[in-house]
């Protein structure tokens, strides 16, 4: 199977009054279609971990490979067009554009690629809407709804470019189990239909048991 | 293009979203611009007006023959006293004439110079005004009406009556308003006039004129260069100055100086006659120049502030945007558009109030002594303000948004992310 996402030697250091070793050494790989969490005590590293994977940060030794090819030491612009067009990140903390309408933040990754024309990625949007059953509030503004739905508008939004991996960090914290099911099943669905690659952080060992495979951290290391 | 699109979609949301800031925003350019429009317009409209009392009439170069001793005394040109101090008291002018010797000539020599506009013929010559008992002190200069107006505003100076009516009559007289009050005449009345010979010429007066300065008023009388000539009973060769107008007022010095090495005469240029000018002119236009920046540079110091401000709430905004692909350029511009559209839309809306504010000016009544045909304030409508202040607007905003822009550019989105 190919590697979509492989970490090599990831070391990361908060640097402080005492230097604080955050990760140690952490190295895995993620395949094609592969539906991973991982699971973690509080303070262990796994946001850490997953802001380097996504390209935000940039602050660590080691190495990192996205289709095989070392995205290390890219240039910032370069980072920020492989994150617009293969990474869909869904926060913790459920992240809108509060001015702008429910279908303009889910359509604002795709104008940015600015590979199909304005009607297509509204037509997207509106599909990925309909997915995560928040359809009948496109046009309110992201402010004026729910936790839960922001949550979902943020994950249709991870969708919109139809990336090659998605990674979550606690994506359905903010879900009743009815809406996290469905998250899920859509995210199963992804990653066998259309070999979406996921990496999710998760503190829900029901959900994690349910993906292919779950990476244990501890201590800032994988443990299993 | 399309990205571009996005990006300013992005910027317009933002100032939509906070109407009330960027308007406050927009108003400071608005004010700024308005001002530089309204200061500039009325300043150098000022500046016109007294250029038109002082330059427009005065030639740039006047050639006259100055009545002084001669420098060569018979002394100097005996051999025997060339090593001596040589000490000769009380010399005085010999006889010689007013007269621009072959003034035709030189005329004719200097309308061919590419640099020059005109070289107008003048017959100054004294008079008196005979008013019953007693006779004024006058002063008479015959002129080309025509010319006198087409190059030296001379139509400007007339109140009541017309400089063409000079034109092709030899018995008419543009009267000095002060005399003319002080005789108590009125148009079509006519004037008795005394050459120092002792003739007397009636003339009848066809307009007053009037220059403001009342010492000229009560003794200065124009008519037709050939009355001038016969009142002095001298034939058309005689000529007493010459003005002459360039197209380019930088060359009268060495111009002048040429001319009264060429043909020993008296020359004088405008810059020795009014140095002090200038610089007024000069004075005025760098006030209303350095108040407009100031005004700019606080409406500038207002974006500033509220730019860094909306950063500040948008640093959520700003690291989604980076997040979702956005890259730290797109989000500079971002806010640098912002900026330039609060400097494009307050600075169009400070020409336009400029513009209204300047109309207002300029029909506001306006009388002065000086300038008898000036009813209204003057102020010069001349488009290089508009562009000068649009282009102003767009500079300051954009120095005023790149600071904060550049922030926004440098924020890490991961500490904003984590910091939630
Ligand atoms: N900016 C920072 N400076 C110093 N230490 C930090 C900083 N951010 C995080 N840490 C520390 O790094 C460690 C890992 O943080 P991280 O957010 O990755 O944990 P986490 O595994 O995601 O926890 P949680 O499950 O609570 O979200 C924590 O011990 C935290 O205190
Ligand atoms: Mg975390």
């Amino acid at each position: 199977m190919t590697k979509v996402l492989e970490a090599k030697n990831i070391n990361k250091y908060f640097k402080g009054a005492v230097d604080f070793h955050v990760l140690k050494d952490v190295s895995f790989d993620i395949k094609l279609g592969e539906f991973t969490s991982i699971m973690g005590k509080s303070g262990c590293g796994k946001s850490t971990l997953l802001y380097i994977l996504s390209t935000m940060d940039t602050d660590y030794t080691g190495e990192l490979y996205f289709n095989n090819e070392l995205i290390t030491g890219k240039s910032p612009n370069d980072l920020a067009y492989i994150r617009n067009k293969h990474i869909g990140f869904v926060f913790q903390f459920h992240y809108l554009l509060p001015e702008f309408t429910i279908l303009e933040n889910v359509m604002l990754p795709a104008k940015k690629l600015a590979e199909k024309s304005m009607q297509e990625i509204e037509h997207d949007a509106m599909e990925k809407l309909r997915l995560l059953h928040i359809d009948d509030q496109a046009l309110k503004l992201a402010s004026k709804i729910s936790g839960g739905q922001k949550q979902r508008v943020a994950i249709a939004r991870a969708l919109i470019n139809n990336p090659t991996i998605i990674m979550g960090d606690e994506p359905t914290g903010n879900l009743d189990s009815h809406n996290a099911d469905n998250v899920f099943n859509i995210f199963r669905q992804l990653s066998q239909e259309q070999k979406l690659s996921l990496l999710v952080v998760t503190p829900d060992k029901e959900f994690a048991d349910k993906t292919d495979r779950i990476i244990e951290m501890g201590d800032g290391m994988i443990i299993g | 293009m399309k990205w571009f699109l996005v990006i300013l979609n992005i910027s317009k949301t933002h100032l939509l979203s906070r109407i009330k800031q960027s308007s406050i925003a927009a108003l400071g350019v608005t004010f700024g611009i308005g001002a530089f429009i309204i200061l500039m317009s009325f300043m150098t409209g000022l500046n016109g007006l007294l250029d038109g009392l002082i330059l427009n009439r005065t030639p740039h170069i006047h050639i006259y023959n100055e009545i002084k001793p001669n420098q060569q005394q018979p002394i100097h040109l005996f051999d025997e006293f060339s090593t001596n101090l040589n000490v000769v008291y009380s010399i005085k002018p010999k006889q010689t004439q007013l007269k621009i010797h072959n003034a035709q000539p030189i005329i004719n020599y200097l309308e061919k110079d590419a640099k020059v506009k005109a070289a107008l013929p003048q017959v100054k010559t004294q008079v008196f005004y005979m008013a019953g008992a007693i006779d004024l002190n006058g002063i008479v200069t015959g002129i080309n009406a025509k010319n006198e107006s087409t190059f030296f505003n001379f139509q400007d100076y007339i109140v009541d009556g017309k400089p063409e009516h000079l034109v092709n009559n030899l018995n008419g007289i543009l009267l000095g308003i002060g005399a003319a009050k002080k005789m108590s005449l009125k148009i079509g009345d006519r004037v008795q006039i005394a050459t120092t010979k002792g003739e007397i010429i009636p003339l009848k007066i066809v307009g007053f004129f009037q220059s403001g300065l009342a010492d000229i008023d009560n003794v200065q009388s124009y008519v037709n260069l050939k009355t001038a000539q016969r009142i002095l009973g001298e034939n058309e060769n005689y000529i007493t100055d010459i003005n002459v107008k360039l197209f380019d007022i930088e060359d009268a010095v060495p111009m002048s100086q040429m001319i009264s090495k060429q043909f020993n005469l008296t020359a004088i240029d405008i810059k020795t006659a009014n140095a002090q000018f200038e610089t007024g002119t000069s004075i005025r236009t760098l006030i209303s120049f350095s108040v407009s920046f100031t005004l700019l540079v606080v409406a500038g110091f207002g974006i500033y502030n509220i730019l860094n401000m909306m950063i500040y709430e948008k640093m959520n905004d700003i690291a989604i945007l980076k997040a979702t692909g956005f890259s730290g350029y797109d989000v500079k511009l971002i806010f640098i558009s912002q900026a330039v559209i609060i400097g494009f839309v307050g600075g169009v809306l400070g020409l336009i109030i400029g513009f209204i504010a300047s109309k207002i000016i300029s029909n506001l009544p306006f009388e002065t002594q000086a300038l008898p045909t000036i009813k209204t304030f003057p102020v010069n409508f001349d488009y290089m303000f508009y562009i000068i202040g649009i282009v102003f607007a767009m500079i300051s905003t954009f120095l005023a948004g790149y600071l904060p822009a550049r922030k926004a550019q440098n924020i890490d989105p991961v500490e904003i992310i984590r910091g939630q």
